[in-house]
């Protein structure tokens, strides 16, 4: 399989945006062969994930390696090269990205959001993945940063078209607004004022690698990472550095106190850009972190560690806090986002194998889960017209399927051992603990007990909303009402995802298996146990 | 003094002056009706034009003239490709605007043409007389051109103010250049450049510096010497709008670029401060009066304001000692190309999207992509690029401003960096609203798009040009880069 070591990662990050331009051929009303050719090209790079993954070398997690890379010259002058690669950390989100395209796809097969338009709706699809999966798999600080920002054109059509048009009164605004026009102006003015900075410490970066003109300069996240752990990286330069970083990923992630956009976002999407929204976007802020922010800069990561850590720990227990107050079905798991990101963000704030490892797992079981809830919001909104969870009790007796499902998901979501969401919270509450040794243990661990009671709040608004939406009477509302239950495509999409939650539940290997070996290379490495050694590196010794 | 003369050097300009007197002759010589044969052979000389300058490209080096004052080099060449290929887009745009409205045609070109003849010398000029000349020739036919609607009064005030604040510029600008001959006794950029090494604190220069500045600053429309240019812009036929903002800025930045660089280098402890402050006022005040504008004109002049800042940025990093200043020339140039490439495809959209919707308020375009996906789409690319949203060709000239600060150093410039790059989010805001009318509101009521035309023959060519070098740029920003490299050899040299 020669051919696909050199093309494996090309097809499967460009593949989609070729499809996108053949849809654009594709007349408007033939809508029949516009989801046939945007679902044959989603399978077909998935397809090419899963040969990925047979081809995948598991023994080979050293650190600062990658697999099937590319690296071909792209802008020469200023040494950005096309260089991409996959290894145990990316592997899965990569995966996990080309999966969600591919039921989304199937989802959307019957469900449009007004006002319809299904060939503009798959070709942004299209778009979002070319944007995600190349965010995965780039290995140069231009290349990633294009991916990054790539996403946000295509969201910031799905939300801004087929979005709520409730009208909201919004604090400033004399007249009211659309909440889809709102959610989706802010959603990309604090995307891009984060990684406008993020471009000012790519940049600074670029600046200190190398000092004799631009050939000796580079952006390649696998030489810088080198550099990195060599100590070149020193000083109140490097402080700036990570915090410019720190302002791009965090507004991804997204982390407490930058968060804002992202409930109004992820309401305000159809379906299917919710879903997108959180099982794959809020990765890439956490993605980066672990990619980038961490290899490079290691001892600033342990600087801001706890600074993090706090941040993260707000972010749960602010999450869960706000869910208990919420009304609106889809806001409040839009805000449990916000809490379970926290965990993610806890976890690699510890700096260990343990908090790395968790936060991939969490990342990937949020992903589905939460992708999952966003789609069962979204269906039950298509039936009902309503997401206000006082009017929804009952479901369980109108739709008996449609409740199963949301109870187990929602299940999944407070972190019940044996599913997939439990890992994350577990392990990073574990991680933090026993952090890196020389973080402060103090702040670690009051972060693992608040954290801990973050996880009883996420069961207690969960439950609050199974109490609210499954059980109780229905509503006379609906006496009279069709209410069909599940339908197959809905299910299509669905089954694949319950299958890997309880999967990952029962054998968390699954993802350990691809991301323990390069985790741990990578904290063995940098951190050399303990983060004075980190320091000192920090400090040029 | 030689007067020897390289005609193949010339030949570019040779070409332009042909096609001016092709289009005098024909103006005389045709009927009413066939008046449009004017037109087509301005926009077959422009782009004839285009012939010589990639002979002289491909054999490369420098061709030197006049004593050394008439240079034909490879930033010479880029930026006269730069602007033929502005006007190119300009008369294309033009084509139909100026036929279909019944304005005079033949003095049109013939005004139009004249204009880039005087950019095309201003690029090859290495003294101030020959820099001066050219810059008035670009800029006088456009006090003429900017009343082209003769019975609109907005026409007419914006041709008055152009002309007066014009004039004004050009004043304070020979001020200051007589300075600077009578300090040192030199015309040359390169015999100013050593006359005036190591005397860039003497008041006296500062003073000529500070007079040149500002006379361009009010060509290029830099704040606070911008007044003119929204009501200039929103009154003047909308494709010499187009020219003003990228041939007519593009000149004045090309002068500034030669005087800063290549005449006063030395002195860059003088003027780098002071184009600082100008950046950081015309991005912010740019940016934010153009948060409010509804007239979609009006909203890409305050836009071009905004840019002009973005443009200055690299300058100010001249004023880090030891910094390598070659780096700045290269971004500024870069940005220059790229913003010409993207901001004529905004122009020309403007005008196929006034025609569809027969208004420039934005509120009457509400809907528009729904009606016409393909105006639409284009609506969307040009705005998001002019916002620096990659993949389009505007994320470049970003990154290669950030660039040259950021490599810089330096805590003032550093800041300034932190202060573009907040206006980029805030111009986001605006160029999004755009979008989001043509995009994401419903249509309002009374507004029949099926009544509008669709976008003439010409301007469809506009578009496609446009479109086409915006997203390879994007994809491929080595196309821009060496055009940066070109501009890098001549600053290396001063």
């Amino acid at each position: 399989m020669e051919w696909f070591d050199n093309w494996g990662l090309p097809l499967i990050v460009f593949l989609p945006v070729a499809g996108a331009l053949f849809l654009g051929f594709i007349p408007k009303a033939n809508e029949d062969a516009l989801k046939r050719a945007a679902l044959a090209v989603a399978v077909l790079a998935f397809a090419l994930s899963l040969v990925l993954i047979g081809q995948f070398d598991f023994a080979g997690g050293a650190y600062n390696t990658y697999q099937f890379e590319v690296n071909q010259t792209w802008i020469g002058a200023i040494n950005a090269n096309f260089h991409v690669g996959v290894d145990g950390i990316s592997l899965p989100l990569l995966v996990l990205s080309t999966f969600i395209t591919v039921l989304a796809i199937i989802y959307s097969w019957n469900h449009w959001d007004e006002p319809k338009n299904p060939k503009g709706f798959l070709i942004l699809m299209l778009i979002l993945a070319t944007g995600m999966n190349g965010t995965f798999v780039a290995l140069d600080l231009v290349l990633f940063f294009i991916f990054f920002e790539v996403v946000l054109l295509p969201m910031y059509f799905m939300i801004g078209i087929w979005g709520d048009r409730t009208p909201r009164k919004i604090p400033g605004f004399a007249k009211e607004v659309e909440t889809r026009l709102y959610a989706a102006i802010k959603f990309f003015l604090f995307t891009l004022f984060g990684s406008a900075f993020m471009l000012l410490g790519f940049l600074a970066l670029y600046f200190k690698s190398g000092a004799v003109g631009d050939l000796g300069r580079t952006f390649d996240i696998v030489e810088l990472t080198r550099l990195g752990a060599s100590g070149l990286f020193t000083g109140t330069f490097t402080f700036w550095v990570f915090g410019a970083m720190f302002l791009g990923f965090a507004v991804k992630v997204p982390m407490w106190p930058l968060h804002t956009w992202l409930p109004d976002a992820h309401t305000a999407a159809p379906t299917v850009g919710s879903v997108l929204l959180a099982a794959i976007l809020l990765k890439l802020g956490a993605y980066g972190f672990i990619r980038i922010a961490i290899p490079i800069l290691p001892g600033e990561a342990a600087n801001w560690a706890p600074a993090i850590a706090i941040l993260a720990v707000i972010g749960i227990i602010y999450g869960s806090l706000a869910c208990l107050a919420q009304t609106d079905m889809k806001r409040l798991i839009a805000f449990s986002s916000v809490g379970h990101m926290g965990f993610v963000m806890l976890g690699i704030a510890t700096l260990t194998d343990v908090g790395l490892n968790a936060a991939i797992i969490g990342m990937v079981a949020h992903g589905l889960i939460t992708g999952l809830l966003f789609f069962l919001a979204g269906s039950m909104h298509h039936r009902y017209h309503t997401r206000d969870m006082a009017r929804l009790g009952g479901n369980m007796k109108l739709m008996p399927l449609m409740g199963g499902i949301l109870a187990f998901t929602a299940m999944a979501s407070l972190g019940l051992p044996g599913l997939a969401g439990f890992w994350g919270e577990f392990m990073s509450l574990v991680g933090a603990y026993n952090p890196l040794a020389g973080l402060s243990l103090g702040v670690f661990r009051t972060s693992m007990v608040l954290g801990a009671v973050g996880t009883v709040l996420t069961a207690g608004y969960m439950l609050y909303m199974l109490q609210q939406v499954n059980l109780g009477e229905p509503g006379v509302e609906w006496e009279g009402h069709e209410l069909h239950d599940v339908d197959r495509f809905e299910l299509a999409a669905w089954v694949p995802i319950i299958v890997l939650i309880v999967a990952i539940g029962f054998f968390p290997k699954i993802i350990f298996h691809a991301t323990t070996d390069s985790v741990t290379s990578l904290i063995d490495t940098v951190f050399k146990g303990d983060v004075t050694a980190a320091l000192t590196t920090l400090r040029g010794g | 003094m030689s007067f020897e003369i390289d005609y193949l050097a010339l030949a570019p300009e040779f070409v332009i002056v042909g096609t001016f007197l092709a289009v005098f002759v024909l103006d005389m010589l045709l009927p009413r009706g066939k008046k449009y044969w004017i037109a087509t052979t301005a926009i077959a000389g422009t782009a004839l034009a285009a012939i010589p300058l990639v002979a002289l490209a491909v054999e490369g080096g420098s061709r030197s003239m006049f004593d050394g004052s008439f240079v034909v080099d490879e930033f010479a060449l880029v930026l006269k490709g730069l602007f033929i290929v502005g006007a190119y887009l300009v008369f294309l745009m033009s084509h139909h605007y100026i036929e279909s409205d019944r304005y005079y045609q033949g003095e049109y070109y013939l005004l139009l043409l004249a204009s880039v003849l005087g950019s095309m010398v201003m690029s090859s000029s290495r003294d101030l007389i020959i820099l001066f000349i050219g810059l008035e020739l670009t800029t006088a036919p456009l006090f003429l051109l900017a009343g082209w609607k003769k019975g609109d009064a907005k026409s007419n005030e914006a041709s008055l103010k152009f002309f007066i604040l014009g004039v004004l510029s050009t004043a304070i600008l020979l001020y200051g250049m007589s300075f600077l001959y009578g300090l040192t006794g030199e015309v040359t950029f390169e015999g100013l450049a050593a006359a005036t090494a190591g005397r860039g604190g003497e008041p006296a220069i500062v003073m000529a510096i500070l007079f040149v500045i500002v006379g361009f600053a009010f060509k290029i429309s830099a704040v606070p010497f911008h007044f003119w240019a929204p009501d200039t812009y929103e009154g003047a036929p909308t494709p010499v709008t187009a020219y003003l903002s990228v041939n007519s800025k593009a000149a004045g930045f090309v002068g500034m670029l030669l005087v800063l660089y290549l005449a006063l280098p030395d002195a860059s402890q003088v003027w780098a401060p002071a184009l600082w402050i100008l950046a950081a006022l015309s991005m912010t005040v740019g940016n934010l009066s153009a948060l409010k504008q509804t007239n979609i004109v009006r909203l890409l002049a305050y836009s071009s304001i905004a840019q002009a800042g973005f443009m200055l940025v690299p300058f100010a990093a001249a004023s880090v000692a030891g910094v390598d200043l070659r780096e700045a020339f290269a971004a500024t140039v870069i940005y220059l190309v790229i913003y010409a490439v993207m901001n004529l495809g905004a122009f020309a959209v403007v005008i196929a999207g006034a025609r569809k919707t027969r208004t420039g308020e934005l509120g009457g375009w509400a809907g528009l992509g729904a009606v016409d996906s393909r105006l639409g789409l284009m609506v969307a690319v040009f705005f998001f690029s002019l916002a620096g949203i990659p993949p389009l060709a505007g994320w470049f000239a970003k990154f290669a401003m950030f660039r040259s600060v950021m490599i810089a150093g330096g805590i003032a410039t550093v800041a300034l960096a932190v202060v573009a790059a907040i206006n980029a989010v805030i111009a986001l805001f605006y160029y999004a609203k755009v979008i989001k009318t043509v995009w994401m509101d419903d249509r309002a009521d009374g507004f029949d798009t099926s009544l509008g035309a669709e976008p003439a023959g010409s301007l469809r060519l506009a578009l496609a040009l446009s479109l086409a070098l915006t997203v390879a740029i994007g994809i491929f920003p080595a196309i821009a880069i060496f055009v940066g490299d070109a501009s890098r050899v001549i600053a290396a040299g001063g």
